[in-house]
This record gives C-alpha cells, structure tokens and sequence, in this order.
C-alpha cells in the first residue's frame, strides 16, 4: 500500500495525500485506492492551469473591474466618533502600493482566560491603551524663580491605572537626568542640579515630561471592547504588535493587526504575504463582490516573492521588471530609457508589453509556443 | 450708527437702519426713486446695502400687506381688458423687482393660501421656481427633479420649425421636423414663449407594452405604416462654400470646372454635375465624392523657375465635394461677394430624414429612447376600435425612474384627443386626475386609460389591458445617419502610419489599451498582432550596426547609416510607431542597437 502511495507521490501534494490517506477507509483494496488516487491525479490536472494562461492579467481584471464599484470609503464604529477604519478601494490602493504608514492602523486583540468572557475587561482595555504623564497631571507649574517644576498628580487617575507613585517617579527620573525630584504623596517638584539652567530649559523639560510615556502599549491610542459573538474582543486604533505580545493576557495565537510592514517585521514575509490575502479579501468581501481569492493570492506572491513588500508601483514590483521597454511604458519612460543608456542595458523582449511594442505575437496563450518542426537555416559563409 | 454702500461704495451713515430700510422701500414703491433699486439690511453685519449696478439678477414678487396680496381680482380683470399693463403694475408698487440681497429680507409665500400676516410677499405663481424649458415639461409636480432636468434638456434637442425663414438661411447643421404639431397636453408656458409658432414634436399615439422584447432597454418600436404616412419625417441642412481667395503675386482661386492637366484632377464622373460656370445646379442629387463647386488654386510655392512653365499645368485641384459618407440634394446656389470683394458661391444641400432604426426619441419627462424596430401597422397591436400605436413604449422604464407625469401626460393625452381640446398641464396648476379620468369615462372609455387589444400577428386578445393613450413625442437631433461608421481600409497618419480617428476623417475604431488586454487575457495572441498590424513595416536592419538601413535607389541596394554599402542586413517586420520610438531614441542620444537571432 505504502508503495502505492509512493507512486502517486510526485502527482499529488503531500498534504493532500495525507487527507486522502486518513479518508480511506481501512481494508480497502488495492485496485480501489489505486482508482481513487488515478482519479484524484486527474482531477489535479484539470483543475491546474494552462501552460501559457495569463494568470496576472486575468487576476489584474477580475481585481480591476469590481474595483470600479466600490463605494464608501469608511466605516464607523457605533458610537465612537473619532473611531473609522478606511476601507473600500482606499484600503485597497493602501495595501497593493505597499504604504509603511497605513491612514487608520488598528488592532483586534483576542484575550486568554476570563478577561475573553468579559471580566475587567475594562480595566484591561486601559492597561492595553497607551497613557502619557498629562493625562494623570492635574497641575503643572513652573516656577521660574527658583528653577522648580511642580506636578500635581491626579490620585484618582492614579488608582484606577494601577500605578503607584514610586513607579512614576522612577520613570520621570530615568526621563529627565540632571534633575532632581522629590515628591511628597502626589507632589512631585523637580529641581535642575546645573545651575545655569535656563528658563528655555525649564519649558523644554516641562514638555518632554508632559508627553513621557507611563504604561500600556506605544503607539495604541484608543481602545474599544467589543463583543465578537460569545467572546470580548479589544480594537484599537494604532497598532504595536510587537510589544503587544509581551502581554501575558493577550492571545497572541489570534490577535491581529491590519499593518502589513508590521506583520512582516514581527512574524515575517510568509505571515505578510497571508496578511495581503486576508485584508483584500475582507474589502472586496465587504462590499458584497466576488472575487475568486487566487487571483489575490497572485498578487500577494507577487508583492512579496523578493522577501519584501514590494507595491505594485513603479518603486516597488516594477522595478523589478528586466524589460527596460516594459518599464519605460509603465512610468516615467523617460527616466528609466536614460538609466539603461547610461548602463547599456539589454532588452530580450520576453514579455507582453515589449512584444505589443515592436508587433510581435506576445508570449502567452497561441503565442507562446514555437513551431513544431525545426527551421534549417542556410548556413551564413 | 449703521454704514451704508452704495454699488459696493461706502457713502454714509444712519441712525435707524430698519426705519431708513423700510422708508426707502415705501418710497421706491410709491415711484419716488428708481424702481431698479434695491436695499437689504444685513443684520449680522450691520449694514445696508444699495444696489443699482448692472447686470443683477431680478425676480418680480407680488407685495404683500398684513397678509393680503396688493395685486387683487380687480386688477386682473383689468389686465384681462388690456387697462393694465406689467409695468403699471410695477410703477404702482403692486410687484416690485427683488435681488439677491433684497430676497434675504423677504418671506415669501409660495401660494396664496400659505399667506399669513409675518409674510412680505407672495409668489407670482409657483411655476416662477422653473425655467423656461422645465415649465414645458407637462405635470412637471409629479415628477423627481432629475428626471425634470433630463426632460427639459432632451427639448433642446428636438428638431422642430427653428425659424419661418428657413428657406432662405444658411445655417450650419440644420434640421427641420417637416410636420409639427402643438403638443394637446400643454403648460402655461407654451402659451407665453409662443410655442405655436415654433413647435418641436408631434402627437403620438403610444401604447405602454412590450413588443417581443424588441423594445428592451429604453428602445422603441414605431409603427412603418405611421412613418409611410410622414411621422418624424424632417430635412437636415448643411451648407458648402467656396471662395475665390487672393494670394501674393496678384495670383487667385478660380471656381470653374477643373482642366484635365491640373493637379490632383478627379475622375471626370466627380465633376459631372457641375454647369459651365463650375457650380452645381439646384436640384441635383449629389452622393459621397461629388464635387458640389468646382475650384483650382494656384501653385502653393512659386519660385522663379515655375514662372516659365504654363500656369494652368501647375494649379492646384481644391474644389468642394462632398465628404465621406454624406448624402443629399441641392436647395440652392448663392453666388455672391464677401467683405474683402472675393467672389463667394454658397450651396445649401438638403437630405431628408426618415425615421429609421437608431433614431433617437422621447417624450417631455426625460424618457428619451431608440428606435430599434420598425414594425408595419398589420403586425401592430389594435384596439377595439381599431387603434394602432405609433409607438410601443417599454414599461420597464417607469419603475425605476418614477415618472408620473409620463403616465398622466399619457392620459391627459388621450382626453383631450377624445373631447378635442387642449389640457393644461402645467407644473401645480395642471387639471385634476380625477377630472381627466371622469371625462375620459364620459367619452365611453376606461377611466384607467387601459384597453383591450389585439395581437396584430395572430389576432389574439392580449391578456393584459394595454395603457394606451397620446402623448407628445419629440425627435431628436441625434440620428444615426450622422454616425454610423465602420472601416476596413482608409486613410493613414503622416506622422505614425497608423489609421486616421474620427468618423470625419473615416478613421478607424481604436482597440485601445484594455481592449488589448482582453486579448491577452484570452491568450488570443497572434489575433492580437494582426489587430496591431495597421502600421507593420519592413525595415532593413544593419546586424553591424544595430541600427536600421535604408535602400539606396541609385545604387540598387541596402545601406547602413554607419557603414554604408559595407552593410550585414537583415529584412525585419515592426511597426511603424516602434520605428519611429528607435528614432526618437537617437534624437535624444541613446543609441538602440538591434540585436538580431532567429526565432525558430
């Protein structure tokens, strides 16, 4: 039986021989598994692509034309004012061009134990969320005579943070070094231990302490609980895997961002890739069209086969086109028929674009295979 | 104390502007100052403006007071036995004149029954809210505004009696609805532009159905037996003109029949129609080529040496003929002088125009369509009475675009062919539904506007009651012998090589960048290059040089641009536009070398 199998195995993928093998039913004969995997092989061939199918331009209309249908550019959260996430063709755009700075970042935090059933989930929410020294200020002020900064902070704030006032004075501390601070209950004066400091200094450092960051996770600058069927999920607006995971509550199996440079740089190009695929797919699902994922996977290959994402622009996946011809007709022609000047680059005409150019049979579908029978040349004396 | 400018103008102050507002309107009122002037009390500003610049726009409002209207029936009966005229009425303060800014001060009722004692004026009528060409539109109140803007831009486009002295004009792409009928469904506004004076469309007999599916997607089908007995037939008219021009030299154009020995001389059977003063005769129907004015010019660079050659052997063909694709007849010749003493002959040609499938259509509520059957009356459906639709209008184009008054217009239409008189239809003020109905039963029909008809194919009752009635139609200028075109062969660029565009230059139909990539997707790929093959040259190439060569006719061989007659060529086919992209490549210094292997 093993032999069988061993036959087939250049046919069939191993994973797929895995299923089939699990599905069979014990005893069954050998005649039998050798007609179903004859079968399966057949299928295989039938379902795989032509030799010579333009795959990339089938997917750039399937992808192109629902495209021109797409509306609304946002969505809303439900209550949350300042809470919209770009989608539709705008998100799109986004992540085929390959943006490192995407317009709404965010994040879907999946929870372990009883935080996911909704327990504290508040207070977890406000751990998660990022907190800068002003907003526990409840005064701040600088007394220009003697050289004092002096905070008032909020003992409340404090409380419902879970912080302690030693745990904020160290970091103030490690903030601004040559001060000196003090602090009494939740009074903190801070006094500078050069003397000729001056009173620009004194602003700056009262700035630089306003904006000093305290807990939660950088970057995250709302937080939403949500409830996603029977579970309480976490959105965020602004996104920091990497320093999210370090949390001991969070999932990190599950949780996801919608940041694909930060995906790459966290769980890399294989993580990004499937990335791409899932957040196209969700825009075009959103929008009630239908498109085949395959033509998406394509494009997503296609954006990270260098082991970077590379946007569909003239920066990123085409320039990495070897037709000088085929760039030139993409953007700025100019340019790049100077560069390869300057380099004496040579074009082998063995794509679409070149073809069209100099009106020759493109090499896809009838024009890609050569004759048959082998052309004798006479021989040049 | 509050400022107040004039035209714009700082010219002083006051102390009580509403006071000073409200006694210069009374004033202008009694015809104390201008008429034309206008003042508004802008509160958040604090200041009054004066207007009495020009070009402003105006709209007249009657004055209302305490809640009454100035203007009374006792005027109206006045102006009714011609006592009154528009500007006593202004010049006695019973309309006045409001602009934009004045407008802001006023509150305004729509109709006199909205009136209440807070208000300052009332609205001369509710139709003032529209234009001229939207108040055409019939029961316009029932309709959503796009479809009004879509109605009243679709009359722009009627053909119609443009003018009572079309017979002698000659105007540029002209045409004329050869019978046309003042619509029975009218507004207010048809009376007060004269619209029997010039009237754009014809009253049709149109039955709500579909016709075998021929009139899917907005199209028509009209009845053959109705277009044999001259509906929407019309003439289009353009004119062709020659001029003798005066060039330097003392030398000039010449309209005669062209000798043989001229330059560019067509063939003899172009110039036939011409009489001997080079002009074509009235009446003569001309088709595609024939020259209309006979016309040569002078030689177009005369050097010194041309001036020993027989003048008449160098002159130049330049008549006048008709363009590619054109037909007609000659109305008439003018042969005249211009401004500058130049002799100047005009021809006006004539074609006539009957509907034929491509036709463009509609009725006043925007529901414009196509003709895409023409179906002889026997094959139409009838009524009882042995009515037969000129038009069958699909009905699938009601739901979606919500045009009532396209039904009501249809049943208005129907009564007042019956009772034979006009029905006023204008927007808010047109005749009641229920009194059209009413009347319509009184005449011995359905009130609903339905009736039972008849296959005219097999003679079959239809199931359904079919909504029948008259509707006013127009046809629009856009007809389809002014733009079919198709190409198999033709005209070239001097530039590319490739096809000329535009129907006008009988120009070829672009299969453009996406088009192409259809193709591609197909895999279509040698159909492609054939398609791309419009400008496929051969071009000599030299494999030393990698540059493209040239044939030398002197010495009957192929030449390279750097080494001469010591040349390796090669024949390759490229297009003409790739050729001319390498050219420009050295233009701009880069060098293209071609490198040739063999395919195969």
């Amino acid at each position: 039986m093993e032999e069988l199998f061993k036959q087939y195995q250049e046919d069939i993928s191993p994973l797929l021989m895995e299923e089939i093998k699990s599905l069979i039913p014990p005893k069954t004969g050998k005649t039998k598994v050798k007609a179903i995997l004859e079968q399966v092989k057949k299928e295989i061939a039938l379902s795989s692509v032509d030799p010579g199918e333009c795959v990339g331009m089938v997917s750039a209309e399937s992808l192109g034309e629902p495209g021109t249908q797409m509306t609304l550019n946002t969505f809303h959260f439900a209550g949350v004012a300042e809470m919209n996430v770009t989608v539709g063709l705008p998100r799109i755009i986004e992540i085929l061009d390959g943006r490192k700075t995407i317009s709404t970042p965010t994040m879907e935090i999946y929870l372990k134990g009883a935080a996911a059933k909704g327990t504290g989930i508040k207070k977890i929410a406000a751990r998660i969320k990022e907190t800068r020294l002003v907003e526990l200020i409840a005064s701040i002020e600088t007394n220009i005579a003697e050289g004092l900064i002096e905070i008032e902070l909020n003992q409340e704030t404090i409380k419902d943070m879970e912080l302690t006032v030693p745990g904020i004075a160290k970091l103030m501390e490690k903030a601004v070094k040559g001060w000196t601070l003090k602090y009494d209950k939740n009074i903190f004066t801070l006094k500078a231990k050069a003397k000729e400091d001056t009173i620009n200094a004194l602003y700056k450092t009262k700035e630089k302490l306003k904006k000093l960051f305290i807990s939660g996770v950088k970057g995250v600058t709302q937080v939403l609980p949500v409830k996603h069927g029977d579970e309480y999920v976490i959105v965020t607006f602004g996104s920091n895997l990497k320093d999210l995971l370090k949390l001991d509550f969070v999932d990190g199996q599950r949780s996801m961002t919608n940041d694909i440079h930060e995906i790459a740089a966290v769980f890399g190009i294989e993580a990004a890739r499937q990335a791409i695929i899932n957040e196209v797919f969700k825009v075009i699902e959103n929008q009630g069209l239908n498109v085949d994922i395959r033509h998406i996977m394509l494009v997503s290959e296609t954006m990270c086969i260098s082991g970077m994402i590379k946007g569909i622009t003239r920066y990123g996946v085409v320039n990495l086109k070897s037709s000088v011809l085929a760039r030139a007709s993409f953007e700025t022609p100019l340019r790049h028929i100077i560069n390869a000047a300057m380099i004496g680059e040579q074009d082998h005409l063995t794509s679409v674009v070149e073809n069209v150019m100099i009106n020759q049979p493109v090499p896809v579908g009838t024009g890609l295979p050569g004759l048959v029978t082998e052309v004798k040349m006479k021989k040049k004396d | 104390m509050t400022d107040i400018y004039l035209n714009g103008e700082y010219v002083g102050l006051v102390k009580d502007p509403k006071d000073y507002v409200h006694r210069v309107i009374q004033d202008r009122r009694k015809g104390k100052i201008s008429q034309l002037l206008n003042i508004h009390y802008d509160e958040q500003g604090d200041r009054i403006l004066i207007d009495l610049s020009k070009g402003r726009t105006r709209r007249p409002l009657i004055v209302v007071n305490e809640g009454r209207p100035l203007l009374t029936e006792k005027h109206l009966e006045q102006l009714k036995r011609n006592e009154l005229s528009w500007s006593d009425l202004l010049s006695q303060g019973i309309i006045e004149d409001l602009d934009a800014n004045e407008e802001e001060s006023a509150y305004v009722a729509f109709t006199e029954a909205d009136l209440t004692p807070e208000h300052t004026h009332l609205e001369i009528s509710p139709l003032a809210m529209l234009g001229l060409s939207t108040s055409l539109v019939p029961y316009g109140n029932y309709n959503q505004s796009t479809r009004l803007n879509a109605g009243s831009k679709n009359q722009k486009q009627a053909l119609g009696f443009y003018a009572a002295n079309f017979a002698v004009r000659l105007d540029m792409d002209v045409n004329l609805l050869h019978t046309p009928q003042v619509p029975i469904v009218k507004t207010v506004m048809h009376d007060i532009s004269d619209y029997q004076q010039h009237p754009a469309g014809q009253n049709m007999v149109v039955a709500i159905m579909s016709y075998g599916g021929y009139n899917m997607e907005d199209a028509i089908v009209i009845n053959k037996s109705s277009l044999d007995r001259g509906l929407g037939r019309s003439s289009y008219y353009r004119p062709a003109v020659a001029e003798e021009l005066r060039y330097s030299g003392g030398l000039i154009d010449e309209i005669s029949i062209p000798d043989k020995d001229v330059k560019g001389y067509k063939s003899e059977h172009d110039y036939r129609l011409l009489t001997d003063d080079g002009i074509i005769f009235p009446e003569a129907k001309v088709a595609e080529g024939d020259v209309i004015i006979g016309k040569t010019s002078p030689p177009r660079f005369l050097s010194s040496m041309d001036e020993y050659n027989l003048a008449s052997s160098t002159r130049r063909e330049s008549s006048v003929s008709i363009k590619h694709g054109q037909k007609g007849i000659i109305d008439f010749v003018i042969i005249s002088e211009n401004e500058e003493g130049n002799k100047l002959v005009q021809v006006k040609i004539r074609d006539q125009r009957i509907p034929e499938i491509g036709d463009k259509f509609t009725s006043r509520h925007g529901q414009k369509g196509v003709i895409a059957m023409v179906v002889p009356q026997s094959d139409m459906p009838f009524s009882v009475n042995g009515i037969i639709p000129d038009i069958i209008f699909s009905p699938h184009g009601i739901p979606s675009r919500m045009t009532i008054s396209h039904l009501i217009e249809l049943i208005a239409g129907k009564t007042g062919a019956l009772s034979s008189r006009f029905i006023d239809g204008t927007t808010f003020n047109g005749e009641s539904e229920e009194d059209l109905r009413a009347e319509l039963k009184e005449q011995g029909f359905r009130e609903n506007g339905v009736e039972t008809m008849y296959d005219g194919v097999t003679g079959k009752k239809l199931d359904a009651k079919i909504y029948i009635g008259n509707m006013y139609y127009l046809k629009l200028k856009h007809m389809v012998a002014n733009k079919l075109h198709s190409r198999a062969r033709g005209p070239i660029q001097l530039l590319t090589r490739q096809p000329t565009e535009g129907r006008a230059k009988e120009g070829g139909l672009r299969l453009g960048e996406m088009e192409k990539d259809t193709f591609v997707a197909h895999g279509a790929s040698l159909l492609l290059k054939e398609r791309f093959d419009s400008d496929k040259v051969v071009v000599p190439v030299c494999e030393k040089s990698g540059l493209m060569g040239y044939y030398d006719n002197y010495k009957k061989q192929f030449m390279s641009p750097i080494h001469g007659s010591d040349a390796e060529i090669s024949l390759v086919e490229i297009s003409y536009a790739f050729k001319l992209f390498l050219d420009e490549l050295s233009s701009i210094g880069v060098y293209p070398k071609i490198k040739l292997t063999n395919k195969y």
